[in-house]
């Protein structure tokens, strides 16, 4: 498949009273056309801010992208004037955000807030933008859509500002969406269903799907691809199958011993990963993980190591990545 | 929402009465009373009997009561009686002075809004540039500069230009002319109060807008505005000022209310006859009817005032004009 976005060694930082938080810090990964990649880690380690950088909406001040390249379709979306990414956004690009209860505006109308983005990237007129907005609803499973066009977000349920915000997402035919913990807000059951739907929507429509979430039960259904990250950086890599079943870095593991899982056994508790996520203003040369870490050896503090393939499809960046299989068997 | 508006309504009364119930008696709470500043208040000899006459004949005498209930009565009826210094109607007194005052609280209310909107959304669009500080300087300046100064340098500045232009000093008339008659003579008259006052009260509701603007700013909904890709210009015009237009409405409210009673010292300046003064007068004068009347007059302003305001909120937020 054809790569439609390749991002490399992109670095976010913002620059506050309390220091340099390098909030992303050298992250590359691609996402190929159809193909849905995830984006796992801890609250706090710079998922949102990786994705907000592709569409450039970092705020300045504080924030600001400080190296790397965001290739979509050939262009580097880093280098772009402020009207070429406003162009992008919400047409090639669509962006489903975590809290529906704030992300929608309380005094526009669904349908305005719909329409405005086919008005904007179309120049349809309003007319013809109620008309599509109405097919979006349809699509994305809201009842009774006729009235919803014309009701206020304060109208719906958080489910449902979420499908409205999917429609939105969808609503100009992009070739990729990325969506920011869509579902953490939301209670259990609506969870599984707009998932559910999203996966359904984007494997129709033959969208790229950036997903972000720190569950990491999530990804096993849903992504093609995983990347997991701490602090700032990209420490593993694979397909799902390969983090699920083999993860090949320390945080992995905690990660997945800190959910319930179907496939295994289960176990009188899970372990929350244990400790602190890094002061991200204070992070010196070695792995951000040591401290953290049961596998953590004395060269771990002097470098970082680098991503290296540990399979076909998968990388992990672990020096001690050897005696972690062991114990991977141990706890499976 | 009919039930918001009836609510609103509502709430009106009991705001009245409680404001006629404390004008009423903290009037008499002031030591004097009108009949002794008339006769005695040039310092010469005054007869007793006189005096007593004169507080028969304005009901003075009468159970506290009872005068409570003659001014409730007056005042539902619309009846606002005679100006106890003077003897003249009270509608007759506040007539004119009325129109002059609500047409400079107009003008004023019109200038300060369209002053203080735009700079508002520009110092906050571009905050901490260089524009943003010219705006809050030019803001800061209008909080602090006293009106009634203000007026004086427009006045002089008047006086200089047009001396220097046309070698004739010109200044405002200072005969009142209602706009129906002579709407050339009315503003050339009242548009430099209404600047003068406007612009310090544009200084407040600039600055209104421009905090609530940058509240506004950083909300969820504003990014995923951005995200859509949506012009800057509706992004501010559509997303974001509707939302903070309600904290400015409130201030424009009050500050209109407060124009209508509270414009004494630059009516001075312009020498306009105007509410304020006449307030000012009537209480020095121990005038309990006219001032009774004036300040319902006035808290019944605010009252409506308030319900305007409140329509406009329902009007700005569909989470109230659903509820
Ligand atoms: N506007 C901002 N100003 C300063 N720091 C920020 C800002 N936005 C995010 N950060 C910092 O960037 C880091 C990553 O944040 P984020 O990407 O939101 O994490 P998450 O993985 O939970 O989405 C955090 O340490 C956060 O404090
Ligand atoms: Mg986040």
């Amino acid at each position: 498949m054809a790569t439609l976005l390749e991002i490399e060694n992109l670095k976010t930082q913002f620059f506050t009273s309390a220091g340099t938080v390098k909030a992303v810090d050298g992250i590359s990964y691609t996402v190929d056309e159809g193909e849905t990649v995830a984006l796992v880690g801890e609250s706090g380690c710079g998922k949102s801010v990786s994705a907000l950088s592709i569409l450039r909406l970092i705020p300045w001040p504080p924030g600001k992208i400080v190296g790397g390249h965001i290739k979509f379709n050939g262009v580097d979306l880093a280098t772009l004037s402020e009207e070429e990414i406003r162009k992008i956004r919400g047409k090639d690009i669509g962006m489903v955000f975590q809290e529906p209860m704030t992300s929608l505006n309380p005094v526009l109308s669904i349908n305005e807030q719909l329409s405005e983005t086919l008005i904007t990237h179309f120049g349809i007129s309003k007319e013809a933008a109620r008309v599509k907005s109405l097919a979006l609803l349809e699509m994305v499973g809201i009842s009774d859509p006729n009235r919803r066009l014309d009701q206020y977000p304060h109208h719906l349920s958080g489910g449902m500002r979420q499908r409205v915000m999917i429609a939105m997402a969808l609503s100009c035919e992009p070739k990729l969406i990325i969506a920011d913990e869509p579902t953490t807000a939301l209670d259990v059951t609506i969870q599984a269903q707009i998932l559910e739907l999203m996966k359904n929507l984007t494997k129709s429509l033959g969208v790229s799907m950036i997903i972000i979430t720190h569950n990491l039960g999530v990804v096993a259904r849903y992504a093609d691809r995983v990347n997991v990250m701490y602090a700032g950086k990209i420490i593993e890599s694979g397909t799902a199958h390969d983090i699920y079943h083999n993860p090949q870095h320390p945080y992995t593991l905690a990660l997945l011993n800190s959910i319930p899982r179907m496939d295994q056994p289960r176990r009188d508790k899970l372990d929350p990963v244990e400790g602190q996520p890094p002061d991200l203003t204070k992070l010196d040369d070695g792995c951000s993980f040591r401290f953290r870490c049961r596998y953590a050896v004395d060269r771990c503090a002097n470098a970082f190591p680098d991503l290296e393939k540990v399979g076909d499809t998968h990388f992990t960046a672990c020096f001690e990545k050897g005696r972690l299989k062991e114990s991977v068997k141990v706890v499976s | 929402m009919y039930k918001y508006i009836a609510k609103r309504l509502l709430l009106m009364i009991p705001t009245l009465i409680g404001a006629a119930i404390l004008v009423f008696f903290l009037l008499r709470l002031i030591p004097g009373d009108v009949c002794e500043l008339r006769l005695a208040g040039t310092g010469l000899y005054a007869d007793p009997e006189q005096i007593k006459l004169c507080r028969e004949n304005l009901g003075l005498n009468d159970h506290i009561l009872v005068q409570f209930a003659t001014f409730v009565i007056g005042f539902v009826t619309f009846d606002l009686g005679d100006s106890m210094w003077t003897g003249n109607p009270i509608t007759h007194e506040i007539g004119l002075r009325f129109q002059l005052s609500l047409q400079i609280a107009f003008m004023a209310t019109f200038v300060a809004v369209i002053i203080s909107i735009p700079l508002g959304v520009i110092s906050a669009v571009k905050q901490d540039t260089w524009i943003d500080y010219v705006v809050r300087s030019f803001s800061i300046f209008g909080i602090a500069i006293p009106s009634f100064w203000l007026g004086i340098m427009i006045i002089l500045g008047l006086l200089i230009v047009t001396q220097a232009w046309t070698g004739v000093p010109w200044m405002p008339p200072i005969e009142y002319v209602s706009p129906f008659e002579d709407l050339g003579a009315n503003m050339s008259q009242l548009i430099w109060p209404a600047v003068a006052t406007g612009y310090r009260y544009s200084a407040v509701a600039t600055r209104m807008t421009r905090s609530a603007l940058l509240e506004v700013l950083r909300e969820d909904y504003i990014r995923t505005a951005r995200a859509k890709g949506l012009l800057e210009k509706i992004i501010i015009n559509r997303h974001a000022l509707k939302n903070s237009l309600l904290p400015v409405v409130t201030i424009i409210g009050i500050e209109f209310a407060f124009l209508m009673g509270g414009l004494v010292v630059t009516e001075q300046v312009f020498n306009l006859n105007g509410l304020g003064k006449l307030f000012v007068e009537s209480v020095l004068q121990n005038d309990y009817n006219l001032t009774q009347a004036l300040v319902m007059i006035v808290v019944a302003i605010f009252v409506f005032t308030n319900f305007i305001v409140d329509l406009f909120y329902a009007w700005l937020d569909p989470r109230i004009r659903y509820s």
